[in-house]
């Protein structure tokens, strides 16, 4: 019988991941949008690093990072008493960096294409800016935000690099299924690889499916 | 009253732009800021809502401070008493128009405001409709209802009218009169439309590359001469050519296009594109009712 405690966990970690970046690009793009910080180039950069990194070097820096032989993890596991490398918080925490430009990019076009003349408006009219943010920036950059959370899902299903680096394959903590597969076909258990693969596969072409039905349905229904 | 005093530095597609002007409103009064396009216009009235920050400004509205950059007072925009049209008139489209205008309460504010503007501006039958499904006349008079819902003193029109025809301006001209004088506003307006200052303002500024060039009421800036029997119209000469033994200038001027005639010798001075003083005496002028 197969064991489904790695999809567990994938949906679990791909759920806390997407939570926290929805609640983080918020601001973020925000601010992105915004401000004139002289340096915001470098900081949209480093956001979109993990597009183009192989998955095995940034999870190989974070291994470095999070061991509690260096700096940042001494001072994590003594401070805090957090383990960050093994773990499924270290995982979350790989996940939220490897994400975030597949929630940022969207929020942050949706932010761009939104004419700044509504925020104007809503401040003239007596608003905050939180006010304006919820009632009319949000509901009017909905799709954006659709786009963001179903790709950020998506995407950390479907991580291996990093989630190996930085997890390992511990039972019930870090074996996703990914490298559960990975597992399977090193000790020759097709049959089970094609379980999982399968519903990957399966879940990966919905996904990708209600995005571009999303994205056509706001085209024809474009509001500027 | 309104004293407003403001200097910024504007970037412009020509380089740098000093604006730096000085005026000031009575209560009540109906003000039209008239200048070519990059003069500076919507910069001043979004130093004036507080949209933008001015270099150095000194703005008071009835006693009580809005803007001083000695003393580092900006008051937020939120908390001014102003009521702003925008260009593209800026309307939510998540709510429908009725919503639009009840986002504009405050807490404590009496609701009754909202059926009263809806019938004044003659909403009823579009208040439940998204302001993407209206007409370009329509979205104006909703943002324009939506920008007195809070009762502001002071109503900011930039350039509210200028994508209309001319049949759906004259009406909103004249709800915007209406609305100037209902509430007993202090209005500023930006305008290219000279009747339209005509029609609508106590007073006018003429505004060119940031300073301002002429003020005072539309006769006194508009018709230099006063009273005169001339005719003065400036445009440019899109074409020369000849008929007969006479040659034919054709100058457009507004939205009209003036005939000239002219002999060879005095066609040497004139070139196509150039910019012209079309003079009259006018012996015999026509005039008509048109609306």
């Amino acid at each position: 019988m197969i064991d489904f405690s790695p999809l567990w966990l994938t949906a679990k970690l791909a759920l806390i991941t997407t939570l926290i970046l929805f609640l983080l690009a918020i601001p973020l793009c925000y601010w992105l949008a915004y401000s004139r910080f002289r340096f915001k180039a470098i900081i949209e950069a480093i956001i979109s690093l993990p597009l183009v990194l192989p998955p095995s070097v940034l999870g190989f820096y974070l291994l470095l990072a999070f061991s509690p032989e260096n700096a940042f993890g001494e001072f994590l596991s003594e401070y805090f008493n957090l383990r960050l490398v093994f773990t499924f918080q270290g995982l979350i925490l790989a996940s939220v960096l490897y994400s975030l430009p597949f929630m940022v990019n969207p929020i942050l076009s949706g932010l761009k294409n939104l004419p700044v003349s509504l925020q104007e408006a809503s401040f003239t009219l007596g608003k905050s800016r939180f006010v304006t943010i919820l009632k009319i920036i949000l509901p009017n950059i909905h799709p954006s935000l659709l786009t963001g959370i179903i790709m950020t899902f998506a995407h950390t299903v479907g991580e291996f690099g990093v989630v190996l680096m930085v997890g390992g394959s511990i039972p019930h903590e870090t074996k996703v299924v990914s490298i559960a597969i990975y597992e399977e076909v090193e000790s020759m258990n097709y049959d089970n690889a094609n379980i999982y693969a399968g519903i990957l596969f399966a879940f990966s072409f919905s996904i990708l499916l209600v995005v571009h039905l999303i994205n056509n349905k706001s085209r024809k229904t474009n509001l500027y | 009253m309104i004293q407003f005093k403001a200097y910024k530095m504007l970037q412009t597609a020509d380089g740098e732009l000093p604006l730096d002007v000085s005026f000031s409103i009575q209560k009540g009064q109906f003000l039209a800021i008239y200048g070519n396009s990059g003069a500076g216009k919507t910069t001043l009235l979004r130093i004036l809502a507080g949209l933008t920050q001015a270099d150095k400004s000194a703005i008071t509205v009835e006693d009580n401070i809005w803007d001083d950059s000695e003393k580092k007072i900006h008051l937020p925009i939120q908390k001014r008493s102003i009521g702003f049209v925008f260009q593209d008139y800026a309307l939510f489209p998540n709510l429908t128009v009725k919503e639009n205008l009840e986002f504009a309460l405050q807490k404590g504010d009496d609701t009754n405001i909202i059926s009263e503007l809806i019938e004044l501006m003659e909403l009823q039958s579009l208040q439940n409709s998204k302001p993407q499904n209206l007409s370009g006349g329509q979205k104006q008079r909703v943002a324009l209802a939506r920008a007195i819902v809070r009762r502001p003193k002071i109503l900011l029109l930039d350039e509210p009218l200028s994508a209309l025809d001319d049949e759906m301006r004259f009406k909103l001209q004249d709800y915007i009169l209406k609305i100037h004088q209902k509430y007993q506003l202090t209005t500023l307006m930006i305008t290219h439309s000279i009747p339209e200052i005509f029609k609508l303002s106590d007073s006018v500024i003429h505004l060119d590359k940031g300073k301002i060039l002429k003020e005072g009421t539309p006769g006194s800036v508009f018709l230099e001469d006063k009273i005169s029997s001339k005719f003065k119209l400036t445009g440019e000469i899109i074409s020369i050519h000849k008929s007969d033994i006479i040659y034919v200038i054709q100058v457009s001027s507004g939205n009209s296009i003036i005939r000239v005639v002219a002999t060879e010798d005095e066609i040497q001075n004139f070139k196509v594109g150039q910019k012209v003083l079309v003079a009259s005496k006018a012996f015999n002028p026509i005039i008509q009712v048109i609306s």
